[in-house]
């Protein structure tokens, strides 16, 4: 279990190293220069702005600063898109904002998917069944950008409770995260729905039945665990989901996260910015990824000894 | 685990919150905090390094100039951290009295010091700053700042005592006063900006909520990146008695349509702007709430000279008078806005000659006799412009209308902001759309900028007859002849007509009712210590 | 004396053949079949024809804007008066397009790579797995919207080139040019899925006798590989592959709803939802039509696909 527990580890942090590399170069790879504004910089002072932000050596000087920066000080750099910002400040207004949205979002999706799995299986090809399925094809193909402008017109507009954009009350997140979470709703539903068949089709199963033990003991007791299994192992890319997912939603209704700093510091070619939030996500997912490994593993014995 | 502790009580707050029905703005009215969409996220607080009208709404509220703009007439001026100004005979100097109860936010007493300061700090060589030529009416600044001259002493302002400040100018400017109202001439606290650094270092943190002062009605509270900036009452403003609003809250909502929704929901008092297809549905909706005035600006098309066949003035009228833009203004504008025969917008007592107007059969002619009868041979050219969704119509506009009128293809070029701006810098560019929003009211500040040199030309174009225009009303005293010519100079300009001039800006947005002490405004500079919010009864 | 042979023999069936006549019995996958094929016909050869019938998706008429439908615009028209429908079926060519094209991109190279990742097996195939799996846990529209922004100037200069020096034609380039760099990007990434389900069948199909009987006749490694395996893992390929049809479809929308995928002059329907938004209180079909013909494209994709699972392979868990 070890083993397994320090060689994931291993491979998240050579992934997240890579993807940080990978933006490190891209971004640089990318004509135009991030220095730009409304009225026109005296070409004499270029220089010296670029030099006060240490984008003035070659790449590889550059790449060996920002890191020492970043793990000797935890200094990201400053944002050069939001002139006199540091890149720290940004992140630690915005993080904890998409942290909220993301968990609240994931919240809602199982809350809403595992039970809909759950009982469509219990109620095979019922109208049941049909619904809730048609509801999950329904999240995967009503992508958020369609829904939450939909939300914003037919709900928030018509309430006093609902804004339609903003982070001012703690209602505000509701939309956004209805939004956010409706699409991983659906994928948990199928998947449960898919894992419960499984498990209810096995002979145990039949057994219990015929002995008489109540359904809901037998979903408690034998069912729900390995039916979830599929879930949880969805856990990991569904996490990803909701990340890149929160791009578009912190967009429609302008909640003040990462995602909608990682979209400008692309379009305006914010390096420290972009990297830093790159590591970030590299790794959140990543260690999301890395948990659900390893609770994956702790759940199911037959997967520790598989490498 | 805490998250888990944390949700019951989200829960709780969600269930309480619920059972408040009012909207934002009317708690929002309660408080006295006004709450505007104030469009993209600053960037910056201090006023010699950011040159947007965004900043400028907030640095307005937080600073205060010499005169302050008069709620309702445009050209007055009110005593401001000044209580009163003269000048000599030929306005070439200027004596301000400064406010002897003026203070910093901190309690610090605002002093003439603090203005030598500021203008020496604009003008320092190796600040970069956006807008330092504002200062350049100040004599000997434009020496200095272009580092000809390394002694900050030889700029023409100085504190004769602690309230009395000395301006002298280049030449005569009887209104220098409107031209004190802009932020390029607010003081900044010398106090505070050398506790962070020195005179010329950029970025500091003195702009930071905790550690910035301000002189003007409002001091800064907090700012949420991405998120909105709060300001709330400067208690030691001298006329804090007359100001109403305990605070203010801008929003920085990029998507001016999420704006007007988020203004629908009643989330804001006012907006930053109005989308085209919104102002029939606020005439139909809440014609109480739209306000559609007139702004002192000018759209216009900048044509690289240097490209052939731009070098060419009858090419460049051609496309010109090739453009319908009372159609434009009709069909995809709809706010309101002027058809521009000329570069500068009416105000005052200005006569700009007008030159433009849409002649289609005329702008053929034209393109014949420059050896491209009927778009023959005319070659594809490429029209810059910005990413937003309304530069795309009005481009589309354009392309449609120079292919019905003339027969020539042009290819629009859509670019993300920055390097929109860019490609102009280096004139790396065919067409390109762009816009001026006037500085102060008086012509130059549409006409300098099309000066050889100007950072703010990029046409390539220049012309020594226009110079010599400019520079001879620069040295001119009396009014009526100082507009008289600077409207020839003008017209040299148009005859040329480098630059091509599309419309005047008019100002479309949503102001609820119960915001009061807010008037049109030409230059949209609101001073925001008159503005009250007054619910009645009646508020939906 | 024998019994008499019975004279209502079955008909031999083959797999393919039970396989089809199982879709055919799952009603909503021939709901899905049925719609994917009228929508394809709608943009690629509906749109053409509109084309042909002098119906222009970029002639603005300022003064006919938003006009609901009529008899010349059998959707209206949209913020610039052009006709909506036009609009809405090239947008659809363009993010079928670039679905399918990424589609076949990524299955190919996923077949190749995963092919010999399997067929070779040991240490190369372990290796070229890890290096799959580390890709796979880089977070995919990140690194998409990336690799997008590095491809994309070197693309358009490309074009350039093309335009200028060797004169081909320049709207078709352009269209190109506009659209290359998300497929390149995607495509880019998205081949890792499909290389691990090939690999995986791959190595248990090789360890078969077949093969070795194959080799034995001194039938070419290549020739094996591709001649016998991969044909006999076709159902998964093309279980696989209707299904990231309608992922690649979300993925374009989603970026060029961001600004980061397609741009403007083109419209892909990401494009057109994105500003269909603006007009929602105004003109609420703007957003409404794109976004119902993207959904009910989903949905078919992903019916079919169910229904493909369902009858190539029933066992299979869902997802």
């Amino acid at each position: 279990m070890l083993r397994i527990v320090f060689h994931r580890l291993l491979q998240t942090i050579v992934v997240v190293f890579v993807l940080v590399s990978f933006t490190f170069v891209a971004v640089r790879l990318v004509p135009g220069n991030p220095f730009v504004s409304d009225k026109a910089l005296p070409e004499h002072l270029q220089e010296s702005v670029y030099k006060s932000f240490g984008l003035n050596g070659t790449w590889g000087e550059q790449y060996v600063i920002w890191w020492r920066n970043v793990l000797t000080k935890g200094d990201f750099g400053p944002s050069t898109s939001l002139f006199g910002r540091s890149v720290n400040e940004i992140i630690t207004q915005s993080f904890p904002t998409s942290l909220l949205l993301g968990l609240v979002a994931m919240t809602i999706a199982l809350l809403i998917g595992i039970p809909s799995g759950v009982l469509a299986a219990l109620r095979k090809n019922s109208m049941i069944d049909y619904g809730s399925m048609i509801f999950a094809m329904a999240g995967i193909c009503i992508p958020g950008f369609v829904l939450g402008p939909l939300l914003q017109l037919w709900v928030a507009r018509h309430s006093n409770f609902f804004n339609v954009a903003g982070w001012e009350s703690p209602a505000d997140i509701l939309l956004p995260a209805i939004t956010l979470g409706v699409g991983v709703a659906a994928y948990v539903a199928r998947l449960t729905r898919g894992g419960m068949l499984d498990i209810l089709s096995q002979d145990f199963i039949r057994t219990a039945r015929a002995k008489g033990v109540p359904t809901f003991t037998i979903l408690r007791r034998h069912a729900l665990r390995p039916a979830l299994l599929p879930t949880v192992t969805f856990l990991g890319p569904a996490f990803a989901a909701i990340i890149t997912g929160s791009f578009v939603v912190e967009t429609i209704f302008m909640v003040p996260g990462m995602g909608q700093h990682f979209v400008t510091a692309v379009t305006s070619q914010d390096y420290f910015l972009l990297q830093a939030i790159v590591l970030f996500y590299g790794l959140l997912i990543g260690g999301a990824n890395f948990l659900v490994d390893v609770a994956q593993a702790a759940m199911n014995p037959r997967l520790r000894d598989a490498n | 685990m805490r998250i888990a502790k944390a949700l019951p009580t989200l829960l709780f707050a969600l269930l309480i919150g619920s059972c408040d029905n009012r909207s934002s703005v009317e708690q929002a009215n309660e408080e006295g905090i006004f709450v505007v969409g104030n469009s993209n996220e600053p960037k910056g607080l201090d006023p010699h390094l950011v040159s947007g009208v965004l900043e400028s709404n907030i640095i307005g509220a937080l600073f205060e100039g010499l005169a302050v703009q008069d709620p309702i007439k445009d050209g007055d001026a009110l005593p401001g951290a000044a209580t009163s100004w003269s000048a000599n005979e030929d306005f070439t100097v200027w004596t301000f009295k400064l406010q002897p109860e003026g203070k910093w936010s901190d309690g610090v007493p605002v002093t003439a010091h603090d203005f030598v300061f500021s203008y020496q700090r604009l003008l320092h060589p190796e600040l970069p700053a956006k807008y330092s030529e504002m200062l350049y009416f100040i004599k000997g600044a434009e020496d200095y700042n272009k580092g000809k001259n390394p002694d900050p002493n030889s700029i023409g302002a100085r504190a004769i005592d602690d309230h009395t400040l000395e301006i002298t100018l280049r030449g005569p400017i009887p209104f220098l006063p409107e031209i004190t109202k802009h932020y390029t001439w607010y003081p900044v606290p010398r106090h505070k900006v050398l506790e962070f650094g020195e005179i010329a270092t950029p970025f500091t943190d003195w702009t930071d909520p905790g550690n910035m002062v301000s002189n003007g009605p409002f001091q800064l509270k907090s700012w949420r990146l991405t998120h909105h900036i709060e300001v709330e009452r400067n208690p030691y403003y001298w006329d804090a008695k007359t100001v109403s609003l305990n605070g203010i809250r801008f929003l920085p909502i990029g998507n001016p349509y999420t704006e007007s929704r988020m203004f629908l929901d009643g989330q804001l008092h006012m907006t930053y702007t109005l989308p085209p297809e919104m102002i029939p549905y606020a005439q139909e909706h809440i014609p109480n709430m739209l306000r559609q005035e007139a702004y002192v600006g000018v759209r216009f098309i900048r044509c690289n000279t240097l490209r052939k066949p731009l070098d060419s003035p009858l090419v460049r009228r051609a496309l010109a008078i090739a453009i319908d833009q009372a159609s434009l203004i009709d069909n995809v504008l709809q706010g309101g806005q002027l058809p521009a025969t000329g570069i500068t917008p009416p105000f005052g007592d200005y006569k700009p000659p007008a030159v433009v107007t849409y002649n289609p059969e005329e702008a053929r002619q034209l393109l014949a006799k420059a050896g491209f009868p009927d778009g023959k041979g005319f070659p594809e050219l490429k029209l810059l412009t910005n990413d937003k969704d309304s530069a795309r119509r009005n481009a589309e506009a354009f392309q449609a209308m120079w292919k019905d009128n003339l027969n020539i293809n042009v290819r629009i070029e859509q670019r993300e902001w920055t390097t929109y701006l860019e490609l102009q810098y280096t004139s790396d560019y065919d067409l390109a759309d762009n816009g001026w929003i006037g500085d102060y009211l008086d012509p130059t500040t549409f006409l300098e900028m099309w000066s050889e040199g100007n950072g703010n030309n990029n046409t390539n174009w220049s012309s020594k007859e226009y110079e010599a225009k400019l520079h001879l009303a620069e040295n001119t005293a009396d009014p009526a002849e100082r507009l008289r010519i600077l409207a020839e100079g003008e017209s040299i300009l148009l005859k040329d007509i480098p630059v091509i001039p599309i419309f005047w800006y008019t100002t479309n947005y949503l102001l609820r009712p119960e915001v009061k002490g807010w008037s049109p405004l030409l230059l949209n500079n609101h001073p925001l210590k008159f503005v009250r919010l007054e619910a009645t009864a009646e508020q939906p | 004396m024998s019994a008499p042979l019975p004279t209502n023999l079955e008909k031999g069936t083959s797999l393919w053949k039970d396989a089809w006549h199982r879709l055919f019995q799952n009603k909503l996958a021939v709901l899905g079949l049925f719609t994917v094929l009228f929508i394809f016909a709608a943009c690629f050869i509906g749109g053409p024809i509109m084309h042909w019938m002098d119906i222009d998706p970029n002639k603005q008429s300022l003064a006919d804007k938003f006009a609901g439908p009529s008899g010349d615009h059998l959707l209206g028209t949209d913020q610039l008066g052009r006709d909506f429908l036009v609009r809405i079926l090239d947008g659809g060519q363009i993010s079928l397009l670039i679905a399918l094209l990424a589609t076949l991109a990524t299955v190919t190279i996923g077949i190749i790579y995963g092919g010999i990742a399997g067929y070779v097996g040991g240490r190369l195939g372990n290796t070229m797995m890890r290096i799959v799996d580390g890709l796979l846990a880089m977070p995919f529209l990140i690194v998409v919207i990336l690799f997008r922004e590095i491809t994309k100037p070197r693309i358009e200069l490309i074009g350039q080139f093309l335009i200028d020096e060797w004169e081909w034609n320049r709207d078709l380039v352009l269209r190109f040019s506009n659209i290359l760099p998300l497929l390149v990007a995607i495509a880019a990434f998205g081949w890792l899925t499909m290389a691990r389900i090939v690999r995986t069948q791959t190595a248990s199909l090789a360890q078969q006798e077949f093969v070795e009987a194959a080799r034995s006749l001194g039938i070419s490694h290549t020739r094996i590989l591709f001649r016998h395996i991969v044909p006999n893992m076709l159902g998964p390929i093309i279980i696989y592959a209707t299904l990231t049809i309608p992922s690649f479809i979300l993925y374009e929308a989603t970026l060029s709803f961001l600004g980061l995928g397609i741009e403007p002059p083109n419209s892909s329907w990401g494009t057109l939802i994105k500003e269909g938004a603006n007009y929602l209180e105004t003109k609420t079909a703007m957003i409404l039509f794109p976004s119902i013909l993207f959904s009910l494209t989903l949905f078919a994709f992903n019916f079919l696909g169910d229904g493909l699972r369902d009858a190539l392979d029933p066992k299979a868990a869902k997802d």
